[in-house]
């Protein structure tokens, strides 16, 4: 059963709510920007409408994402604070990718590897609003001398770039990791799931048996 | 060939050589700002020619009117007062694209052909594709591309590229009625340029020179200027205008290369999966647990 009260609660509804509609304002960001990006990409102005719909759309993309990120970073924020377990975890992050878990130390609720993606999430997005606001031509660039569009423009580019990539393998580790998509899909995770994965984040929700 | 008489070889977001077969000679419009009196009739003929017709603005004081270019006047006159070795001078300059040999514009533009450069020289927006983002404002050296508010395209001098192709002077050359304003091939007008300035330098404007920069690959309008080691007395005319470092770099190699790095992490992600396998719970975990199940 999806729900067994058994198993342990990972995530709220809105919790979940919020991540997926941050995921899926995401992806209308990130396609729409793409487009302007590298000629390469242009034809993913087709998926809305051609390209003047794309750029009339595309910052107001960007603003909802930044509401919906920003819900998810409060919420989220407390949670990942990044703590000296989290950094001796980072440090054996190889060994992780390798396959073998055995010197990982143990992760808290989120371990450090979701806590360095979510600050870096965070700065991506502050990134992305400062220039996105500078290089929307309809209505601020011309608060602003040319050369600072200038930057902000390389700055909006680097910074989607990273973002994608840190999506891209947030994406991937969620595959990887077997059940976390459950996780936030359904909210509840199996007990040996979250012993595996999340050992001390698993003892305190058990008042520490096992 | 195509029922055009000039060919497109440059065009932008396009990564595929333009056709390029054909050679024109590159044509230039050389504005003299000595033999200049300040009169707009180019402004006036430019509206006409390429029907535009701005708001009536207000006055400022000044001669200059409209204050600025705007995505109906495509040029405007400079006026501007300064102090220079020889006492007050009056200079008047005719601002307008400069139709650069490399145009930042076409270099920022992401929307495919949405800027063009034909074989001789003039770098035209073709508005149908312009998608109004304004990243040729961004590339441009020269202040030159104005977004309307109107259809949120952007406009500029187009050097008359219709009257061109068709072996016609732009409009503002024909009205010009001190002859300021010349056209035609950039050889001749390099040369006839040379006379003006050897004239100038001889009756005292030891600094007389041409405009031709060449930061930007060289430009398709030219000025002969009677104090050319200061460009800038002429109403900000950059001194050494270039293809701003951001905007090479916006546009640079890192993109494609990033692009490549992007779709490199999609792979990369399979190719783990398919050799390290999944991240699963224990045999050992599930075992202590299987009453769950
Ligand atoms: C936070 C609010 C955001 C604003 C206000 C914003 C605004 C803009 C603007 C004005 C442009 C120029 C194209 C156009 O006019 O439509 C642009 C380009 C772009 N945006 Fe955003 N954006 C935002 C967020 C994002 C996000 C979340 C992504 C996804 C990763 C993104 C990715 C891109 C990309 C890849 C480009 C093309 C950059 C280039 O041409 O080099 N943007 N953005
Ligand atoms: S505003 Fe139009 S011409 Fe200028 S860069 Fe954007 S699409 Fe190209």
């Amino acid at each position: 059963m999806k729900n067994d009260p058994k198993k342990l609660l990972r995530f709220t509804p809105m919790e979940r709510a919020n991540h997926w509609l941050t995921a899926i304002i995401f992806f209308l960001a990130a396609l729409s920007g793409l487009s302007f990006f590298h000629p390469f990409f242009f034809p993913l102005t087709q998926l809305f409408g051609g390209g003047v719909w794309t750029r009339i759309l595309h910052p107001f993309f960007g603003v909802a994402m930044l509401l919906s990120f920003g819900g998810m970073f409060f919420r989220f924020k407390q949670q990942n604070v990044i703590t000296p377990a989290d950094r001796e975890w980072l440090r054996h992050v190889r060994e992780m990718a390798g396959g073998d878990d055995r010197n990982m130390p143990e992760a808290g609720k989120f371990n450090g590897g979701q806590k360095l993606l979510f600050w870096l999430f965070a700065a991506c997005m502050a990134l992305l609003i400062l220039s996105g606001i500078v290089i929307w031509r309809a209505y601020f660039s011309f608060l602003f001398p040319v050369e600072a569009v200038r930057v902000a423009s390389v700055v909006h580019a680097a910074a989607a770039a990273v973002m994608i990539a840190l999506i891209i393998f947030h994406i991937y580790a969620a595959i990887w990791t077997r059940e976390s998509i459950d996780a936030m899909l359904y909210g509840r995770v199996r007990r040996a799931w979250a012993r595996q994965h999340h050992p001390a984040w698993f003892r305190q929700m058990t008042g520490g048996e096992k | 060939m195509a029922l055009q008489s000039l060919d497109i070889t440059r065009r932008s977001a396009t990564t595929t050589p333009s056709p390029s077969q054909r050679k024109t000679q590159e044509v230039v419009k050389l504005i003299d700002v000595s033999k200049c009196i300040g009169c707009k009739a180019c402004q006036a003929a430019c509206m006409e020619w390429n029907d535009t017709r701005d708001k009536i603005g207000t006055n400022h004081g000044v001669l200059d009117n409209p204050m600025d270019l705007t995505a109906n006047s495509w040029t405007v006159m400079r006026y501007s007062e300064v102090e220079t070795g020889r006492g007050l001078e009056w200079l008047i300059r005719k601002d307008g694209c400069m139709h650069c040999a490399d145009p930042g514009c076409l270099k920022a533009c992401p929307a495919p052909g949405a800027i063009v450069q034909y074989s001789n020289g003039i770098v035209d927006f073709q508005e149908e594709n312009c998608i109004g983002c304004g990243y040729c404002i961004t590339g441009c050296p020269f202040n030159i591309p104005r977004l309307s508010g109107k259809d949120g395209k952007v406009y500029k001098c187009t050097l008359c590229s219709d009257r061109v192709a068709v072996g016609l002077e732009p409009a503002c050359a024909k009205t010009c009625p001190t002859g300021a304003i010349v056209f035609g091939t950039k050889d001749d007008m390099i040369h006839h340029a040379e006379g003006r300035v050897a004239d100038l330098k001889s009756r005292g404007f030891a600094e007389a020179g041409i405009y031709d920069p060449l930061g930007v690959g060289g430009t398709h309008v030219m000025y002969v200027l009677q104090h050319a080691d200061k460009p800038g007395i002429y109403h900000g005319l950059p001194k050494d205008p270039s293809v701003s470092a951001m905007v090479t770099l916006w546009k640079g190699a890192v993109k494609p290369i990033a692009s490549f790095a992007l779709a490199a992490g999609v792979f990369g992600a399979f190719f783990h999966y398919v050799t390290k396998g999944p991240n699963e719970v224990s045999e050992e975990i599930e075992k202590e647990f299987k009453d769950e199940k």
